[in-house]
């Protein structure tokens, strides 16, 4: 009986590492069977929303707080980097890294004193800021070119060689910032700061007395939020290469918060999962696309009613991976190995 | 010198004085239960000694060190840990990682150092576990680390929450109404554990409203009412003291009071 158990777990772990290689294989191979560049667009900006969702997954799923700032964040990130870019003439490395920066920097300021706030108060408070940073788009024309936007804006170049859409360039820096992004979520998840700010969500006071800095790793949560949705606005800027204030919105805050609920908060494959779903929706329906705020606000509800935790979230029944070299007696003594490292 | 020294504290909200000049010492490895009526200013004295609130006048002296109106991540370095009236466990989160976050200022390593897994994460985030591991280990709960807080029987929640404390390595265990909403056996359990503790070397402060367990369990026992001390002594001299009778017992109006 124990054995079998012992050989499903075994199984069923090999089966899911063999789907992730076919599924890896799959996604780095897209670009050479792609039916044309319209659909490598779509992967990649799927991607981009899947970095936005783990961006926000990590102060709204992790730690809780629900904020509506990401588009802005990702507007600081964009704008930052398009001004060096074009104005400057700064390379895509360089200013991107500026760019995230610069968003982190936006995050502080606004997580600071805001992070008091609790519940729809903080969500009020991030959504005022994103219309701060519209108006100042649309205002600051020295900087930002007013509502004309900013075109021409520079794509990567890795040694001479320009990465666009055609050539499958952009898929692939996203891919791999996906994948910089995805280790990222999971490093903080595991980690006694990742706990931490599950602590803080399901209690706030009762961390505290545990000894837990609350305001500084809610702070800190919310500038690598920041920081994350500055570079997918990097991303999306050098992607599209026009960016202007009516490129971020609140709707689209609404779409990644959406992406996080939808997929299930504090799941990392939820967030991906979700990006897909919900990005791909709009492209495949596209005669109903004026709608998808209904077709989203409807999905919104369902889920509410049927699903709160989302498509991935709530509790697992994994056991508990405990670091190498931890012994637990009474395993030794049962003589159970179960599996637990 | 007394472990824990608290002279003259007093806090009012506005125009209710909850606390009012009082004093008490704790030595340690002894159990000294606080006990006194519902709203005397038991809880509100946690409150004071854990940082939750500001005291508006007195001293608290903890091993030698002065913590009034420190910060609640101060006090629990210096080596103080509370459990709640109503449970605050960490609810869906595994029993370990309650345990874990009751580790959390002792687990140290910085955000590189978790971005890039180095030695440092690795060795720290294995000790911090060994010890969330052993501490549970030790109170029975070694076969229910990866259940989730909130599936856990209510005795164990409460457990769970000692545990949580114990974990930040406090010298001094503040427990608040351990044994409300226990049937008697569990009682008789909780009393066993808490004494089983205090021969580990934990020195324990208690607020409880179950007479039987505090008559048990303590060396030495501090009544307040209306936010005063009124009595201070053993367990035997506190039960026939008449203003701990009239505090409790005293006028008719007081007798829908939980005793």
């Amino acid at each position: 009986m124990k054995l079998k158990k012992i050989l499903n777990i075994r199984i069923s772990e090999r089966v899911s590492f063999i789907i992730l290689l076919v599924l890896l294989a799959v996604l780095i191979s897209l670009p050479f069977f792609t039916p044309g560049q319209y659909f490598l667009r779509t992967a990649t900006n799927i991607g981009i929303y899947a970095i936005l969702a783990l961006s926000l997954n990590i102060t709204t799923g992790y730690c809780g707080q629900v904020s509506m700032g990401q588009a802005a964040f990702m507007a600081v990130g964009a704008y930052t980097f398009a001004i060096l870019n074009t104005m400057h003439g700064v390379g895509f490395f360089p200013a991107a890294f500026v760019g995230c920066c610069v968003a982190g920097v936006a995050g502080f300021i606004l997580g600071m004193p805001t992070l008091r706030l609790s519940g729809a108060y903080f969500v009020i408070a991030t959504t005022g800021f994103s219309e701060v940073i519209k108006v100042i788009a649309l205002n600051w024309k020295s900087m930002t070119n007013g509502a004309l936007g900013i075109k021409n804006i520079g794509r990567p170049i890795v040694f001479g060689f320009e990465l666009t859409n055609a050539n499958g360039g952009q898929y692939y820096i996203m891919l791999l910032s996906l994948a910089a992004v995805i280790w990222i979520s999971y490093a903080i998840k595991t980690s006694k700061f990742g706990r931490a700010l599950n602590a803080i969500r399901n209690d706030e006071l009762a961390s505290n007395l545990m000894g837990v800095n609350t305001s500084s790793q809610k702070v800190l949560a919310f500038v690598i939020s920041a920081m994350l949705a500055g570079y997918a606005g990097v991303l999306y800027a050098s992607m599209t290469r026009y960016i202007e204030p009516n490129t971020f919105t609140t709707d689209m805050s609404t779409i990644i918060l959406c992406i996080v609920i939808f997929g299930g908060m504090g799941s990392i494959r939820g967030m991906i999962i979700g990006a897909l779903l919900l990005i791909s929706f709009p492209e495949i329906l596209r005669f109903m696309a004026t709608y998808r705020f209904i077709v989203y606000g409807l999905i919104l509800i369902l889920m509410m009613r049927f699903r709160p935790q989302g498509m991935l979230g709530g509790v697992g029944d994994k056991p508990y991976k405990l670091p190498k070299g931890v012994k637990r007696k009474s395993y030794e003594q049962g003589g159970g190995v179960n599996g637990v490292t | 010198m007394a472990l824990l020294e608290v002279s003259a504290l007093s806090k009012n909200f506005g125009g209710l004085i909850a606390v009012d000049a009082v004093g008490f010492e704790v030595y340690e490895g002894e159990i000294v239960s606080l006990i006194g009526p519902n709203g005397a200013g038991k809880t509100t004295i946690f409150n004071l000694l854990t940082g939750v609130y500001k005291a508006n006048k007195g001293h608290i002296v903890f091993d030698g060190k002065e913590i009034t109106n420190k910060s609640t991540q101060d006090i629990v370095k210096a080596g103080i840990a509370r459990t709640f009236q109503n449970l605050r466990l960490f609810k869906d989160m595994r029993v370990i990682e309650n345990v874990l976050i009751g580790n959390h200022i002792h687990t140290k390593y910085r955000l590189f150092d978790l971005l890039f897994r180095t030695r440092r994460f690795r060795s720290a985030e294995a000790l911090s576990a060994q010890r969330a591991i052993d501490i549970l280990e030790s109170i029975g709960l070694g076969d229910h680390i990866d259940d989730y807080a909130d599936s856990m029987p209510y005795g164990v929640q409460r457990k769970l929450e000692i545990a949580r404390a114990m974990a930040t390595d406090a010298k001094l265990l503040l427990l608040d109404e351990p044994a409300a909403g226990m049937n008697a056996s569990e009682t008789k359990e909780l009393l066993d554990f808490i004494k089983l503790q205090q021969k580990n070397g934990y020195t324990i402060l208690l607020i409880e409203h179950d007479m039987n367990l505090v008559m048990n369990i303590s060396d030495r026992v501090y009544v307040l009412d209306y936010g005063k001390l009124i009595a201070s002594g053993t367990p035997e001299e506190i039960a026939n003291d008449p203003r701990v009778v009239e505090a409790y017992l005293g006028k008719e109006e007081d007798d829908d009071e939980d005793a």
